[in-house]
């Protein structure tokens, strides 16, 4: 999508992929499925937040783990670029691991955990807490893209909505579950309203992230592959959490600094380590922690950085 | 001191390993050969074909080894392996009036032009478990008989004479591809066939039963179900005519509903109609039946808010690939958002105790 990059190559013209590889083409899509997928992130990306149907095909891994994903990657990606894969905000997560797999002997790029190097990020639920660069695309795997599905099922009927520009619906949820509850009961999946127009899903990332969304220099593209549904938020793009005066957006987190690495400033998952309720926060983001311990930060639980690498 | 858990790759590799081994199972046991499966499992081959979209029944087999008996499981190898085919073309439409028949019943009439031919059925076999199978499958040859006059025509052809049943004209219109567009609604006719047809048995089979409890009742009688090979032909643009390229078994059902009128049509039957590939008489059946109920709007009968009768519904649900892999993702790790919830639920009832507490204290 951005300047330089190039044509796509043959599976078989480097490297020496096995004979079941060098059945498929680069990054396993054929060209004219990327050709389609390429037409849809264009429309995506001219129409901030607006969900662009599109011809999803079915992937060798289940609907439901990531195919959209897999599919807008396939379709950016380069024999160039570098790749990273989070899952939860971790490189090792099982599914991060399998789809990484997937494209190390599908297009045979390199990989790193390193969100820094990455040109290409595939993420589920998470941004990485390491503020992106214009020279990176951040590809979310996305469920539902319908932030409306839950107040209105029908495909028919939210599509109109949006035509109409009519959030009326999520509002009033949003006003009742401040008069139920004294909070907006939406903790993950926060929808925003992007540029002024559409409201859109950030897919099931925790609120916490929604800033990150906006102004963000990096290529935002958001592919749901069983719903059929390709949206993007562009460089430098306004996205708006929404929220009333009275109640505005809030990003929150555990109240705690990481165990292993000290950070204050990143989102937080909770372990449990044994069975009388003890319970440890550490870093969602594992590249994140790890740059911060070799940095030389220590965390009240965590290991000098050196030690673990030796254990 | 803590390390965070790593080995997510040693531990995948090391699962598939052990699938590897159980799919196998005991090894004192002869293992089972694609052609086995293919002869002896052909209803689950059919059932793979039909619902993968894809006519391959050594294919079939493998996938049916491949996924232990997983009959959904194979259908998505078959899917992920279809999605990657070149596409050569598309063939000119099947002659379902010149099939070999090798079942071919009604249920409207007694008797019709290429007779009543029950086939290899389970209708009418006492459910008793066969106990001798157990020991030995060996069976005598089944008695024949020669082959019947070469075409049969359709038992709904008859009623058409009469101007008793709906008309269904011709299109030249090219029918849509649900695997190369996006599903958008509403869903014409074709693009709803071609839904069902690959939807999942279960799925069609359920609501065809809940329009027969009365959930969109439509009374459907079942015209004719015929089960043959039909002539696959391809019309070749070097050629300038149509080849055959191929044979492949179907099953077809047509169902005879009633209608009362309404007020410009006047009192006519109706129809629901089912195509699958292979010897799938339920699917077919259930297919028809829902075809029928789906067609409401266009005969301007009433919305009786049935869910067969919701396109927006059934569409969205009948393709188990879907729904098997969004109902198994749960399985995904989830403590990002689920961390997220936790935060919101204990401020909530944090803020709820302390407002408790203050009140006892007033």
């Amino acid at each position: 999508m951005s300047a330089g990059r190039r044509q796509e190559r043959q599976a078989g013209d480097g490297g020496e992929p096995s004979m079941t590889e060098q059945a498929y083409n680069f990054a396993y899509l054929d060209e004219q499925t990327k050709r389609m997928i390429r037409r849809a992130l264009l429309k995506a990306l001219a129409i901030p937040g607006y969900q662009v149907p599109f011809a999803s095909r079915e992937m060798p891994m289940p609907y439901g783990w990531g195919t959209g994903g897999v599919q807008v990657s396939a379709a950016v990606l380069t024999p160039e670029d570098r790749m990273k894969v989070i899952d939860q905000g971790a490189d090792d997560t099982t599914n991060a691991v399998s789809i990484r797999k997937f494209f190390e002997r599908t297009a045979g790029v390199a990989t790193t955990e390193r969100t820094p190097e990455a040109t290409v990020i595939q993420t589920r639920h998470r941004i990485p807490e390491a503020p992106l660069t214009e020279n990176q695309i951040l590809v979310y795997q996305v469920p539902i893209p319908e932030p409306l599905r839950f107040l209105e099922p029908r495909e028919t009927e939210t599509r109109k909505m949006h035509a109409l520009e009519e959030y009326g619906l999520m509002h009033v949820k949003l006003y009742e579950d401040i008069a139920r509850h004294g909070h907006i009961a939406t903790a993950y999946a926060y929808p925003v309203k992007v540029e002024g127009r559409y409201v859109m899903d950030p897919s099931p990332i925790p609120k916490f992230d929604n800033p990150k969304i906006a102004g963000c220099p990096a290529i935002q593209l958001y592919g749901a592959g069983r719903e059929q549904r390709i949206y993007a938020v562009p460089p430098w793009t306004a996205a708006e959490s929404l929220d009333f005066e009275d109640h505005p957006f809030e990003a929150s987190k555990a109240d705690h600094p990481c165990a292993l690495c000290g950070a204050e400033d990143s989102y937080l998952d909770e372990v449990i380590i044994d069975d009388t309720g003890g319970r440890m926060f550490v870093c969602s983001d594992t590249d994140y922690c790890r740059a911060r311990r070799e940095a030389g930060h220590t965390g009240a639980m965590g290991a000098p950085y050196e030690t673990e690498a030796q254990a | 001191m803590y390390v965070a858990v790593k080995g997510g790759e040693r531990a995948i590799d090391n699962a598939h390993a052990w699938l590897a081994e159980e799919r196998r199972g005991d090894t004192a046991v002869p293992e089972l050969s694609v052609a086995q499966i293919r002869e002896q499992m052909a209803l689950a081959v059919n059932r793979v074909m039909a619902e993968g979209s894809l006519y391959d029944p050594e294919l079939a087999a493998l996938a049916i080894k491949q996924a232990r008996g997983d009959l959904i499981e194979a259908i998505f190898l078959i899917r992920a392996y279809r999605t990657t085919l070149p596409r050569f073309g598309a063939s000119a439409p099947v002659e379902t009036a010149r099939m070999a028949c090798l079942r071919r019943i009604s249920a409207t009439f007694k008797d019709a032009p290429g007779g009543q031919v029950l086939g290899p059925t389970f209708d009418y076999t006492h459910r008793l478990l066969d106990f001798k199978l157990a020991a030995d499958g060996e069976v005598p040859a089944a008695p024949e008989t020669p082959a019947a006059p070469a075409e049969v025509p359709h038992i709904t052809g008859f009623l058409n004479r009469d101007g008793l049943i709906q008309e269904e004209p011709a299109g030249d219109d090219t029918p849509p591809d649900l695997t190369r567009e996006p599903l958008e609604l509403p869903a014409g006719r074709a693009l709803r066939l071609q839904s069902l047809t690959r939807g999942d048995e279960g799925f069609v089979l359920g609501m065809a039963y809940s329009t027969q409890r009365g959930y969109a009742r439509n009374h459907a009688f079942v015209g004719e179900l015929r089960i043959g090979t039909v002539a696959v032909e391809m019309e070749i643009p070097e050629l300038g005519f149509a080849i055959e390229i191929g044979e492949i078994e179907l099953t077809e059902c047509e169902t005879v509903n009633q209608f009362t009128g309404s007020k410009t049509e006047p009192p006519q039957f109706t129809r629901g109609y089912g195509l699958v590939f292979g010897q799938t008489e339920r699917k077919a059946i259930s297919m028809a039946l829902v075809d029928r109920a789906l067609r409401w709007k266009e005969l301007g009968e009433e919305d009786s808010g049935a869910p067969a009768q919701d396109e927006e519904f059934v569409l969205y649900h009948a393709d188990n690939i879907q729904a098997t892999g969004f109902l198994e993702h749960i399985k995904l790790p989830h403590y990002v958002d689920f961390q997220s919830e936790l935060e919101l639920v204990r401020r909530i009832r944090a803020e709820a105790e302390a407002a408790t507490s203050r009140e006892a204290a007033e």
